[in-house]
């Protein structure tokens, strides 16, 4: 069957179970379009405000779904505005194909209208990427992208198509969904290593990270925590692996964690390092988290181990067929002692930090939006004050429901993300939880959502200031306050109304519950500006490079 | 593993853009090339980089890890230095009037270089070998007015039966 690239290109899509675009048109995939627009029946195609928007939406939707996200932008700025989006993806290994258009092939290299060399620029921040100058090598290397975006540790690919390649037409073979590379067996000799670490361990910590999320391994992870007698710690991206309620889980660890975490995981002989790189915002000083206990490192990427924190034992696999592996070895439980120094830690006053009850107070919405929205739902963050807050007091009972910008902290990520979790997950009821300063990156997104009636609560955490960066501010630059106060008079609720959605305002902790009642019951995006106090912080905290010891609790 | 010089084999596609994905690697991640070689193969699909870099062990460790996630890399071997042959191609210009000649030559023989251009001025040699021979030839004939040094970087090969293959496992 004969085929233009434009068509091979929706041939791929079906293949591999594409069931929705976003992107945003232009003149060098008109083309695309075309054939987009002939698919309807079979393809949606959600129209973006910015190509940035499209990018987090298609890594929202890849996050919540597991399914890979595709984006499409056409040359030029089009590809340029896809690269924060694709560096998000990137750095939390979310699997992303981002296409974009190119000037036909005779005029590349000749600083044609809308050209730039997408690949070059986005070579450090993709696992692959490809220009294609032959339609007859097109379907190939789709097929490619598709398998390298999933496999292994998951991450973004892109895919560059000259105009002219896309009208080209060549024979065209349909194939069975591409065939993804099958997962390296465990080496046997570092699982009895492995295994031999767990069972010596006195006080093991399981350390889960965003691996544990995308390989679906947190049944595996639970297991073994109850066997061994393990407390549980997580990375900011790994908090949605585990049922939060889990008796032995503590929360999360790092700059930001909960005392609980950071103090058992300093106390534990053994770390069983999960599908994590040891980010250092999750690792402070790193000469410090190394010493007095034994790394074990479970990660499918090679490079991992040894990257940030020396493992003792590394087991290079993926992250659920190892766990099942250590599962089926047997242990015996840790012990009484171990688990009771646990729970003295639980319950410590220390890890149950309480903000001023006399005001409205980040934890006491955060706790009644828990209490309101379905465990399935997914919570997308921006980046910042709020986004900790989130992780610290949201209670995440389902995998992929928490859609957050960790490794990059992309502020303006969370509108075009919430937007693709809520579309991934059949318009499940969505909540973004973002502030006045991240909003205000992308919040013409918001069109975005009202032109789709997505159910999307967009809580706007607005405390008047950019809060993490003036938390630094008056924590180490003697609140010295260098542009961080927002100036900015705007009015969400006029604002909500002026896109199509509709706006609440919730300043006082009475009105509460009947503001919050009102937003989960209306039908379409619902923009709800939440006053808080600008000097509420974010604690405990580790300064940067610091240790268990420099905990700060209080402000 | 012995620390300081570490020579990386890889075999590569051998498509555009190889080489920039590989240099940009060793610099975004801060790693040092000192020296660097290519070539197609029997198979012209394939080409093969040879890579001189120093680091620690560390440094080494996440080098090899790193390139082996470049898709394009087929394999990424760190040499054997006790077992694997080393060689780099040295072109010098220097100046050679008749009254230097004869020490110029004498460098010749000893180093067994070859003359490959004689001006009336100026006298064009190569020499193959490991790195520090092609350094002592250079330093040898500084005082003599060196025009032009050309450098092709190491190349290496493993000795007897070894064969770098993409198969390869370690």
């Amino acid at each position: 069957m004969k085929l233009t690239g434009a068509q091979i290109l929706m041939e791929i899509f079906r293949e591999h179970g594409v069931d929705t675009v976003f992107g945003y048109p232009g003149g060098t995939v008109l083309n695309i379009y075309d054939e987009i627009f002939k698919a309807s029946d079979w393809l949606k195609h959600v129209l973006t405000c910015h190509e940035q928007g499209a990018a987090h939406a298609a890594d929202g939707y890849a996050r919540a779904t597991g399914k890979t996200g595709v984006v499409l932008a056409t040359s030029g700025p089009g590809a340029t505005n896809l690269v924060t989006g694709i560096a998000t993806a990137f750095l939390d290994s979310t699997p992303m194909v981002a296409i974009t258009g190119n000037v036909a092939c005779p005029l590349l290299g000749r600083d044609s209208f809308q050209e730039v060399d997408i690949t070059g620029i986005t070579m450090p921040i993709t696992k692959h990427n490809y220009m294609v100058k032959d339609v007859t090598r097109l379907a190939e290397t789709l097929r490619c992208a598709f398998s390298i975006a999933a496999s292994g540790r998951p991450g973004p690919v892109l895919v560059d198509i000259p105009k002219d390649v896309q009208v080209a037409a060549c024979e065209f073979t349909p194939q069975a969904e591409g065939c993804m590379p099958k997962p390296k067996a465990l080496n046997a000799d570092a699982l009895k290593r492995a295994t031999a670490l767990i069972t010596e361990a006195k006080r093991p910590f399981i350390y889960a990270g965003g691996g544990v999320v995308s390989a679906g391994a947190g049944a595996e992870l639970v297991t073994l925590a109850e066997t061994i007698g393990a407390p549980i710690g997580a990375s900011m991206m790994g908090l949605s692996a585990v049922p939060n309620d889990h008796p032995l889980f503590l929360g999360m660890t790092g700059m930001h964690g909960r005392y609980a975490a950071i103090k058992a995981l300093h106390r534990s002989d053994l770390i069983i390092a999960v599908g994590t790189r040891f980010s250092d915002r999750a690792t402070g000083n790193k000469q410090e988290f190394s010493k007095d206990h034994k790394v074990l490192h479970i990660d499918i990427d090679p490079a991992e181990i040894g990257k940030n924190i020396p493992a003792y034992v590394a087991l290079v696999a993926d992250v659920k067929l190892a766990l099942s592996a250590l599962n089926a070895a047997g242990f015996k439980s840790s012990g009484p002692e171990w688990m009771a120094e646990v729970q003295a830690l639980k319950s410590a006053p220390d890890n149950h930090l309480k903000m001023d009850e006399s005001v409205l107070n980040p934890e006491q919405v955060l706790k009644a939006v828990n209490r309101r929205l379905p465990p399935d739902s997914p919570v997308a963050t921006d980046v910042g004050q709020h986004q900790m807050w989130v992780s610290q007091y949201y209670s995440f009972l389902k995998p992929r429901t928490f859609i957050t910008s960790g490794g990059l902290g992309t502020m303006g990520f969370g509108m075009g993300a919430a937007i693709g979790a809520c579309i991934g997950t059949g318009l499940k009821k969505t909540v973004l939880i973002t502030s006045d300063g991240s909003f205000h990156m992308n919040m013409n997104e918001l069109a975005t959502a009202v032109a789709n009636r997505l159910p999307l609560i967009v809580l706007v955490l607005n405390n008047s200031v950019l809060g993490m960066v003036r938390q630094w501010q008056t924590m180490f630059f003697d609140k010295r306050y260098a542009s961080t106060t927002l100036n900015r008079p705007t009015d969400y609720c006029l604002l909500a109304q002026a896109f199509g959605a509709k706006g609440l305002r919730l300043e006082t902790l009475d009105k509460l519950d009947t503001v919050l009642d009102k937003a989960f019951s209306l039908s379409g995006p619902v923009v709800v500006d939440v006053r808080i106090n600008r000097d509420e912080m974010v604690l405990p905290m580790i300064p940067p490079n610091g240790t268990v010891q420099d905990m700060i609790l209080r402000g | 593993m012995e620390s300081g010089r570490l020579i990386l084999s890889m075999l590569v596609n051998n498509e555009s853009g190889v080489l920039t994905r590989i240099s940009g690697l060793f610099a975004r991640r801060g790693f040092n090339i000192d020296s660097l070689s290519v070539g197609e193969t029997q198979n012209p699909r394939v080409s093969r980089v040879t890579i001189q870099a120093a680091g620690d062990e560390y440094v080494r460790e996440q080098i090899v890890h790193q390139l082996e996630k470049l898709h394009d890399v087929l394999v990424v071997v760190p040499m054997d230095l006790t077992q694997t042959v080393v060689r780099e191609l040295l072109l010098v210009k220097v100046r050679a009037a008749p009254d230097t000649r004869g020490q110029v030559l004498d460098a010749v023989t000893v180093f067994r270089a070859k003359v490959i251009d004689l001006t009336p001025t100026t006298m064009t040699m190569e020499l193959t070998g490991e790195m520090s021979k092609l350094d002592a030839f250079i330093a040898f004939l500084t005082p003599l007015g060196i025009i032009e040094v050309c450098r092709t970087g190491v190349t290496a090969i493993g000795r007897g039966e070894y064969m770098l293959t993409k198969n390869e496992e370690e």
